[in-house]
Order: structure tokens, then sequence, then C-alpha cells
């Protein structure tokens, strides 16, 4: 455990002297401000209409949902950014061989990688989903009842991404492996978005293939889970789930053991690649 | 120098493939406490492969190796090898004593004053003052340096050393040279891979000669270099023997004087590394 924690040291350590974690948080601040903004401007502009029963749950859930692409969308470009490069570009760049000749393990560097990736980047998602729930319950005085459950879903979904990351690290180079996970994430959310057109159509191959995806790429079953968890009930409702932020989906207690079961999936498969890679 | 003794890496018949280039075809290998010895080879002969293989970064296909009664690569003996790979690099965000700190804790060694001995470290390789300095602002030749500290981290048993030298001017090889010497002489076993046969010829007791994946020479320095041929200067001339060992010189000379020679000058044929590296391996780089 010592050896994992001295890697995923370094590896924060690099984050901190390569001024990511500083242009992170000063980009944060930048984009909250903007959902401090955007919320001060709807209350200016909706006014009254708050008070209408029917409209009360949208305004907040629709902000959240919007704060939550936003917060997932960065937090996984954060974690594709720190992770892309962990294995097969940081061997071909001679970094990693004189660490695992020490008798570290292959496995304590990955996890060390895994580790300081995830640390950054669910501590983002988790900062930024509490501020904008905080600061959306501040402004409305409402909230939707399971708002506070969307959190550790988006750290999940996160969570993912980086194991798949660190696997897709195994195989390519950083770019290559920043590229394919990226182009990974948006085929997720797109079959999300063509899913929800489909259920409205009566499409069901489109819904199917959203599903199969949804399983593929549990990330995107974990954000729909959220969304679910921020849609109102009633017609009105229906304006958060068929809007631009991907459809609300449930996806039951089983979502949670599939996902923990992808993630050690992961793990296992590129600490299985790695152990057996030439370096 | 200490005098060798039982092997402490010990390798027989290695081999390696990647894909369809074979790498090593059966190599047989040792070098024991208080040695250096010196791996030449051209350029894909294998010598780095078996540095790697030995070391655990590659995963060998046949044969059996050990660092000090452990199978190579496994953690026992990673635990007791200090490595430089040929192409290797240090975070440059990281200061040279931040890398030997690094080091010296994922080397599960014991060490009273950490501190001392990254200073200590430094020193021997010539880089006291550069303890602050970030890797990013070194030199080429003051990263090989500290290339060559990280794997003096610990006081290894082994050293497994891949081109030390070759970003290194003159003053950098001979700070190497006596780092190297100085490890023989605490009794660490050296295996040196290099293509600069005079840093091989002044450091290495023997010499391992691999060429497409095989050992074609292994021995002393003075053994692979030994007397062949004499040229006798004579009152009828100069007169080349080809053929004759050291041991046959005074043989001849007795001859040459009985038959009434008057002998001027004995030049016995020394060869050198280079003249027994053309020719058991040539210019191999332009014949692939």
């Amino acid at each position: 455990m010592t050896d994992v924690l001295v890697i995923a040291r370094l590896a924060l350590q690099e984050a901190v002297r390569r001024r990511v974690l500083t242009v992170v948080g000063m980009l944060t601040l930048l984009s909250g401000g903007l959902y401090l903004a955007g919320c001060i401007s709807l209350k200016h502009h909706v006014g009254g209409l708050l008070e209408t029963p029917a409209i009360k749950p949208i305004v907040p859930a629709t902000l959240l949902g919007l704060a939550s692409f936003t917060t997932l969308f960065l937090g996984s470009v954060l974690s594709v950014f720190l992770t892309a490069g962990a294995v097969r570009g940081d061997v071909d760049r001679g970094l990693v061989q004189p660490l695992v000749v020490r008798p570290v393990g292959r496995n304590s560097y990955l996890g060390g990688r895994a580790l300081a990736a995830a640390v950054v980047s669910c501590s983002y998602v988790l900062l930024v989903s509490v501020f904008a729930t905080a600061l959306t319950r501040l402004m409305f005085h409402n909230l939707p009842p399971s708002a506070w459950q969307v959190i550790p879903r988006l750290v999940t979904g996160v969570l993912v991404v980086t194991a798949l990351t660190l696997l897709v690290s195994c195989l390519f180079s950083t770019v290559a492996t920043g590229v394919s996970v990226l182009m990974a994430y948006g085929a997720g959310l797109v079959a999300g978005l063509l899913g929800e057109i489909g259920k409205s159509f009566g499409a069901h191959t489109l819904t199917r293939i959203a599903e199969a995806v949804s399983w593929a790429l549990p990330f995107e079953a974990m954000y729909r889970d959220a969304l679910q968890k921020l849609s109102p009930s009633g017609p009105l409702g229906q304006l958060v789930q068929l809007g631009p932020l991907g459809g609300a989906n449930g996806g039951g207690p089983g979502l949670w053991l599939f996902t923990a079961a992808y993630i050690i999936g992961c793990g296992l498969l590129a600490s299985w690649r790695f152990g057996r890679a030439d370096l | 120098m200490s005098t060798p003794t039982e092997p402490i890496l010990a390798a027989r018949g290695l081999t390696k493939s990647y894909r369809t280039t074979v790498a090593l075809r059966g190599v047989d290998i040792h070098v024991s406490a208080g040695e250096v010895v010196g791996l030449l080879g051209p350029n894909g002969a294998g010598k780095s492969t078996l540095t790697k293989l030995l070391c655990g970064l590659v995963r060998g296909d046949g044969g059996t190796a050990t660092i000090a009664g452990a199978a190579a690569g496994s953690t026992p003996a990673r635990g007791k090898v200090g490595y430089l790979a040929e192409l290797f690099r240090f975070p440059g965000w990281a200061t040279a004593a931040e890398v030997l700190a690094t080091h010296q804790r994922l080397g599960h060694r014991p060490v009273t004053d950490p501190a001392a001995e990254r200073a200590a470290l430094l020193a021997e390789v010539g880089l006291s003052n550069a303890a602050a300095t970030r890797v990013e602002a070194m030199s080429k030749g003051m990263q090989q340096r500290l290339g060559l500290a990280q794997a003096l981290v610990g006081a290894p048993e082994v050293l497994l050393l891949d081109e030390p030298t070759s970003a290194l001017d003159p003053a950098g090889r001979h700070t190497v040279r006596e780092v190297l010497a100085r490890a023989r002489d605490r009794g660490t076993a050296v295996l040196l891979n290099t293509h600069l046969l005079g840093e091989v010829e002044l450091l290495a007791d023997r010499v391992v000669l691999i060429d497409a994946g095989r050992v074609v020479a292994q021995g002393t320095v003075a053994e692979l270099t030994a007397v062949h041929g004499v040229t006798v200067e004579t009152d009828q001339g100069r007169v080349e023997h080809p053929d004759i060992s050291r041991d046959e010189i005074p043989g001849l000379v007795k001859r040459l004087v009985r038959e009434g020679r008057s002998v001027y000058s004995v030049e016995p044929h020394r060869s050198t590394l280079e003249d027994l590296y053309l020719e058991l391996v040539g210019d191999r780089e332009t014949q692939r």
C-alpha cells in the first residue's frame, strides 16, 4: 500500500507542479461564477413564475441538470488528461521503467496512478456538485427531492471514466488513449440522447442501442440515473427529461453492482495487460 | 580490485522473441560479486533485451536467470538490482533530490539517514550542487549522472547499466568509470552494456560479446586480446610469424640466434578488442 501512495503522491505532485490544479481551480471558479450569474439572472427574469407550483420545481431541476452535465464532462476531461499517459505513454517516454524495476510491482504502479487520478477528478466533481446544489438551493429555496443523490452518481461516473482510461492507456499511446476515451464519452452521451428520441417516437432499435451503450459505458447509465433523480414529476417534468442534457432513466440497484464490477474489471484487465507487457 | 567470487547473477539458455524477431537465442552469462562484465555487440544484438530481462522489464521465453538466488525479475531479485535504462527519463518537474527520495521510498531498504545517502550519491556522480535543480533544467549529461545515482540508491548488489556513458563528455565518462570501479571495490556485480570498446578495455574484468542473440566470445580482456603472431627484425630484415603464440616467442628467438641471425627487435601482435569485435561481428549495421 505504501508503494501505491508513493506513486500516487508522485502523480499528484506533478499535477501541482505543472499547475494543473491551479488552472482547474481558477477555471472552476470562473464557471462557478457563470453559474451564479445564470441563477441570479434567471431569478430576476422569471420572477413571479417561480411561485407557480407547476414551474417551481422545473427551474432548479433544469439548472442542476445543466450543472450535472458540465460537471461530469469536465471531471471526465480532467480524469482523461491525468490518466491517458499513465502506462503506454509514460513507458514510451521512459518514465515508468526506473520505477517498476524497484521492488514495487506493476500493480502498485497502476494503483497509484489510478488513485491519483481518482482523487483529483472525484474531488473535483464532488466539490463542484456540492457547490452547484447548495447554490441552487440558496437561490431558489427549492431543490428536487433527490437532488443530493445526484452527486454520488456523478462521482461514480467519473470513476468509471478513470478506470476505462487506465485500461485503454495500457494499450495505446497518450494521444490515442485520450482521443478514444473522449470519443467513447461522446458516443455514450449521443447514445443517451438517441435513446430518449427513440423512446419518444417509439423507435425500439434506438432505445435498444442506447441501452446497450449504457451497459458498455456505465458512466452514461450513471448520468441518466442522476438525471432521473432530478426529474420532477408531472407533465412539465418532461421538459427536463427531453432536454438537451440527455435522457433521464433510472438504473435501479443493479446499476451500482454492475458499475462496481465494471470498475474492478477494468482494473483487473489493466493489471493483466500491464503485467505481461514488455517494457 | 577485489577477487570475483561465486556468480551473484547467473543466466542459462535465455531465449526471447518479439513476434517474428528472435532477440535472444540461448544466452548464458554470469557475473560475480565485485566483478565488472562488459556486454558488447552491435545494435540489435540483444544486449538491451538481455539487460531488461534480467531486471524484469521483459519476460523471457525460455531459460533461467537468478540474481542472488532469486528468479530474475521477481520482487526479491529487483530489490537487489540497480538499473539504468538506455532510454530513461525522470519527471522534469522534480529536483534531483526528489528523484532520489522517490527511489529510496520505493527501494524497500532501510536507510538510517536518507538525506545523507542522497547527498553522498549526488556527490559520487558529481552533482553535489544540483540537489535542488529540476531535471528539466539539467543537461543530458547531468540527467545521465542522475540516472546513475538513481541506480546506486540502496547500495544494490547488482548493477545493470545500459549505455551509462552514452550522453557524457570525456570528463563524465571518467566519473562513471570511477563510480563503477568504487562499486566493484564494494563488492557490487556490474553488467555494463556499452558500445564503447575503450570503456570496456579500461574497466571490465570480463567481456561478453553478443551477436544476433548469441554469445560469440567471452573472457577477460587479456584473454580476448592475446598475442597472435610476432614480427621479428633480424640482420636479414623484418619477418612476420603470424601463427606464433606468446609462449612460443622465446623458442623462436633462440632458434633464430642458433641459426646465426642477429635479432634487433621482437614485436608481438596484440589484437585489440576492436579487432576482435570486427572479426567476429563485422559491420553488422550495414549488413542488416
